[in-house]
């Protein structure tokens, strides 16, 4: 299983950093997103994968590490934010210089 | 060091610390605080007259001053009297200082010419300029000079090394609005400043060497350094930083450029201290570096180099100060040549010359300044004959003069007499040793060549030549006072040495060499031997040269001119043309090629961290593979891939998108986090309408316009890094690690009162990361506020393929339903929440649901309706949650508890059932608050942008 959820890892980084070197603001945005999946996903993991261990006592036998957990809710809120910033500032570069090129100008053909 | 006494303070504290030790180490520090804490009395005096703005300027040296005096018993037994406050101990830095002769010496020197300079500055300084800010410069220069010579910790003299050059920047540009003196202050920035940086780096090395940066630790290093394999390196390193303070050629040039500024800066600077804060550290660390032929030919051929060069430059300058420039250059090579001949005699004579030479340089600075100010010109070819007009100041410049030609009954005599006889001594060049004493005797002559053409042009030579003022006058009294008393002490020191001087140079020199003084006698009168008829010598040759200057100077104007300034501007200026080209080709604009470099050297890095690991998979036993975990990875990684294939059609992509962001919540569901899966989910959620919310005014689809270049470029950086992050995360997860994990599991219960542990973490035991955290959402919330204000975006009325908008904006089915709905989504976000410190919830969840919730109805029903019957300030909303989970911590403080202790006890709530009510929840209410308020700020906001015609709302 690690090996599969490294793949997808893999594939879910690979396809956010693509999209991250794109030349338009929305490619660009949907890119960070993908990429911080990716970033969530690999620091919980850093906790190991285990299932039907949910850091709650008393809920089951063993419980997985509640730390990377911790951090990983945080970040996702987090994460939200800085993507809210991210579209806003395309949004405001769109509205001052007319278009959605990630340099703020067209580039010449 | 045996029969010396060391005062250290550690050791006084922990022994009988006497009163009066204790006092001299509060001194000790005063005397280098003092010029920095006086820095605003000049410019707070300024407004009242120039005299008190100089009083102002003279208070904080005179406490030194007579605080130094204080010390002087001490000092002048043999005494270290050492302060010590630890600063950055794991980095060797602590503000440590140090009072010895070398020191003393030093300090004396820097605060007594530092009071004669302001007393002379006060009436060099015309009307108009800003003299509250001279002095304040001037301060802040002799602060830092005073912690150079004064610094314990080599670390800490390196700042103080750095902010003299600093200063003297300032000094030298005083008159910022000539072109020369901004060039000159450059220059010696440039110059100065950089072999700062070798010193640096040569402190370092030798920290490294001798295991600490304290200086007596590294002085009795000596052995060690020398026998260290870098000894040479940091060698070569802290002598840039000492050649190119103390102008030792080839880098003397920047000295000259230097005279741009205000005559008593380069009396001071110049003559008598920073010039001198090289040779001084050459004395400073004689016992750790001195002593090998490492030393010897670089210190003492470059010395000889400067001799030389400075004395024979120093005669053909027409310029006044020019000449004192470049016999400063010349006496400070003679400073580090005795230095370089690594005998102890050598070094007596040495410091000797220190003091010597910052008596009667200072002094001739200041005749030259007076002559200047008199005459408005500073070119020797027109100012002659000054005898008639300034006869006063006339004698005391010849006095002066005199004593740097090496004149006998005069300070300089005494000096180069032991100077001379030094490098009679001295076997290290083999069959060549007679080269020294011959160049030294050469040097010799044209010292006394231009000191006599100091004299001789000046004051005699005719009738002054179309001056811009004529005729001169005397300066006024007090000016003349502080050469006075400088010309003074040279006749003194030159005829009465055993009573003046030698207590002071005996405890400096001892000081210097680490211990033992050797055997010298200060007589004038030694018999006839061949230091003396050197001395002849180099007085009838320096006559007969000075008597043919005028073949002299028209061959030396037949040389090919070359201006240091230009050379070096030119030099500057292609290197900071090269700069230009890389910073342009770094950081042409492109926001993709930046991210391509920031990817690809994060790439780089992690695979060579990751290189030396011998196999990728780690002993960990792996989970097997179960069929629907399996197909949600597979399905995971398939959406990422389709966002991506379909990225040019936006609207696609985004659904692809929360797809991935669907399945994500799924994979934390299924590895054991339900709090993630529902945190991921809701934010999913509201991710998603903010996207959709900026695809209204964003193009619908991408041009495709990468070239196949750029395509191919960014497709393999996407596809190392998707490999390169696959493989660190197996070989992560293949492997075991140790967690601060357990000590969490452990405590929640007891410690937190809560059994959702992760929910504890955040609200207890990292509370203050979280409050950190809501902290930043607030921020980013209101960055975002202010960036939509004002903004004005173009509205499309169709989309893409020009179909218009559905023309029921608020469909009745969905406003119907949302509006029922809106109570059933509280009351469970409330659910959520309270049970958040046992069960999967919390404040961040329950905030989430809740501001889903209520943009269902902005959704459902428009910005306007919702916002005339749901008046919330969303700002206050969010600055009140952050208050709440601040204030609950300080709450902790109340009973004395440390910031955000929390409390907590069980309660039963019917239906609800038993419930832990803790202050916990108090600081959750507040992330509650918090992202509630930031997520409808941020959204509620972009929504409203379409307000600006009625019925053109997106929401």
């Amino acid at each position: 299983m690690e090996a599969l959820f490294a793949i997808a890892l893999g594939v879910l980084t690979a396809s956010g950093v693509y999209l991250l070197l794109r030349a338009r603001t929305f490619p660009v945005v949907m890119g960070l997103t993908l990429i911080s999946y990716a970033v969530n996903l690999f620091l919980f993991a850093m906790g190991r994968l285990q299932t039907g261990a949910a850091a709650v006592i008393g809920k089951s036998a063993e419980h997985v590490d509640p730390v990377p957990q911790a951090l990983v809710l945080t970040a996702i809120v987090i994460g939200f934010a800085m993507t809210a910033f991210v579209v806003v500032l395309s949004l405001r570069s769109l509205g001052e210089l007319k278009n959605d090129h990630v340099d703020g100008r067209e580039p010449r053909p | 060091m045996p029969g010396r006494k060391r005062i250290d303070s550690a050791d006084v504290w922990r022994q009988a610390p006497t009163d009066r030790i204790r006092g001299l180490l509060m001194a000790l520090a005063l005397i280098v605080a003092l010029p920095f804490l006086g820095v605003f009395l000049p410019l707070l005096g300024e407004r009242f007259g120039r005299s008190a703005c100089a009083a102002g300027a003279a208070l904080a040296p005179m406490i030194g001053l007579v605080l130094l005096l204080s010390m002087q018993p001490e000092v002048f037994a043999g005494e270290v009297l050492r302060l010590r406050v630890t600063w950055l101990p794991e980095l060797g830095l602590n503000l440590s200082l140090r009072l010895d002769g070398l020191g003393f010496l030093f300090a004396l020197l820097i605060l007594g010419i530092g009071l004669l300079v302001i007393l002379y500055a006060r009436y060099y300084l015309a009307k108009k300029e800003p003299m509250g800010r001279f002095f304040a410069f001037l301060l802040m220069f002799m602060g830092a000079m005073l912690g150079v010579v004064l610094s314990e910790n080599l670390l800490l003299m390196l700042v103080f090394w750095e902010l003299t050059s600093l200063s003297s920047f300032l000094l030298i540009g005083f008159w910022g609005e000539r072109s020369d003196a901004r060039k000159g202050a450059r220059m010696s920035l440039a110059m100065t400043g950089g072999g700062g940086l070798a010193l640096l780096a040569g402190v370092l090395l030798l920290g490294h060497i001798a295991g600490s940066f304290e200086l007596s630790q590294v002085l009795a290093a000596g052995y060690a350094i020398r026998a260290h394999e870098l000894y040479p390196v940091a060698l070569v390193l802290v002598l840039l930083g000492v050649f190119t303070k103390s102008a030792q050629f080839p880098f003397h040039f920047w000295l000259p450029q230097a005279m741009a500024a205000p005559t008593p800066v380069s009396a001071y600077l110049h003559s008598a201290t920073m010039v001198k804060a090289g040779v001084f550290l050459l004395a400073r660390l004689y016992p750790a570096l001195a002593g090998s032929e490492w030393w010897f030919y670089l210190v003492s051929l470059t010395g000889l180099a400067t001799l030389l060069v400075g004395a024979c430059m120093a005669l053909f300058q027409h310029d006044l100060k020019g000449l004192l420039a470049y016999s400063t250059i010349s006496h400070l090579g003679l400073i580090t040549l005795l230095f370089g001949l690594d005998s102890p005699m050598a070094a007596v004579a040495a410091v000797f010359h220190i003091i010597n030479h910052a008596t009667f340089k200072a002094s001739l600075f200041m005749a030259a300044g007076i002559i200047d100010h008199e005459t408005g010109s500073r070119d020797m070819r027109r100012i002659n004959g000054m005898w008639k007009y300034l006869p006063h100041t006339a004698v005391l410049a010849m006095v002066a003069s005199s004593a740097m030609a090496g004149v006998p009954l005069l300070n300089g005599f005494l000096s180069k007499e032991m100077f001379f006889s030094e490098t009679l001594h001295q076997h290290l060049l083999g069959s060549f040793n007679w080269v020294i004493p011959a160049a030294a005797t050469l040097a010799g002559v044209f010292s006394v060549a231009y000191s006599l053409r100091f004299i001789h042009d000046v004051f005699f030579n005719g009738e002054p030549i179309n001056l811009p003022k004529f005729p001169p006058h005397e300066p006024p009294r007090y000016m003349k006072v502080p050469v006075e008393i400088l010309v003074f002490l040279c006749l003194l020191v030159g005829m009465l040495p055993g009573y003046t001087v030698a207590p002071l140079l005996a405890a400096a020199a001892s000081a210097s060499l680490g211990g033992t003084l050797p055997e010298y006698d200060l007589a004038i009168w030694h018999g006839f031997n061949l230091p003396l008829m050197m001395s002849f010598v180099a007085l009838f040759g320096g006559i007969l040269v000075y008597a043919c200057r005028q073949p002299l100077f028209r061959w030396y104007a037949g040389l090919p001119e070359v201006d240091s300034k230009l050379v070096f501007e030119r030099g500057v200026r292609s290197l900071v043309a090269g700069c230009v080209r890389l910073t342009g080709w770094l950081e042409s604009g492109s926001l993709q090629r930046y991210l391509a470099l920031l990817v690809g050297s994060g790439l780089v890095v992690v695979t060579l961290a990751l290189g030396p690991l011998p196999q990728l998979s780690g002993p960990r036993e792996l989970t097997p593979i179960d069929g629907i975990t399996a197909l949600g990875l597979v399905l995971l990684a398939l959406s990422a891939v389709t966002t991506v294939v379909f990225h040019r059609q936006r609207l696609v992509a985004l659904v692809m998108l929360s797809v991935v962001g669907l399945f994500v919540a799924l994979a934390f569901a299924r590895f054991s986090a339900p709090d993630l899966a529902l945190t991921q989910l809701s934010v999913e959620v509201v991710t998603i309408i903010l996207l959709m919310l900026a695809l209204f005014f964003l193009p619908s689809a991408t041009p495709g316009e990468s070239s196949s270049l750029r395509g191919l470029r960014d497709f393999v950086l996407a596809i190392v890094s998707g490999v390169v992050v696959a493989l660190l995360a197996f070989a992560v997860l293949s492997r075991p690690y140790d967690s601060i994990g357990a000590f969490f599991l452990e405590n929640s219960v007891p410690g937190g009162g809560g059994a959702n542990v992760v929910n504890v973490i955040l609200v207890d035991f990292r509370g203050f990361d979280t409050l950190g955290e809501i902290t930043v959402l607030a921020i980013a919330a209101v960055g975002i506020y202010a960036m939509l204000d004002g903004l004005r975006l173009f509205q499309p009325g169709e989309d893409a393929e020009g179909r218009s908008w559905a023309r029921d904006r608020h469909p009745l089915i969905l406003s119907t339903l949302s509006r029922v709905m809106l109570p059933m989504a509280l009351m469970v976000s409330v659910f959520i929440f309270l049970r958040g410190h046992n069960l999967p919830g919390g404040g961040f969840i329950a905030g989430l649901i809740t501001a889903v919730a209520l943009i269902l109805q902005y959704v459902a029903s428009g910005v306007q309706w919702t916002q005339s019957r749901l008046p919330l300030n969303y700002t206050f909303l969010a600055g009140g949650g952050v208050m709440i989970a601040g204030l609950t911590g300080v709450g902790s403080w109340l009973f004395g508890r440390p910031f955000l202790t929390s409390a907590f006890g069980h309660f039963h709530i019917p239906l609800v059932g038993d419930i832990e009510l803790a202050t916990a929840m108090l600081f959750d209410l507040g992330v509650y608050l918090t992202v509630v308020g930031a997520t409808l700020l941020i959204l509620a906001n972009l929504g409203k942008l379409t307000q600006e015609r009625a019925g053109k709302e997106v929401l």
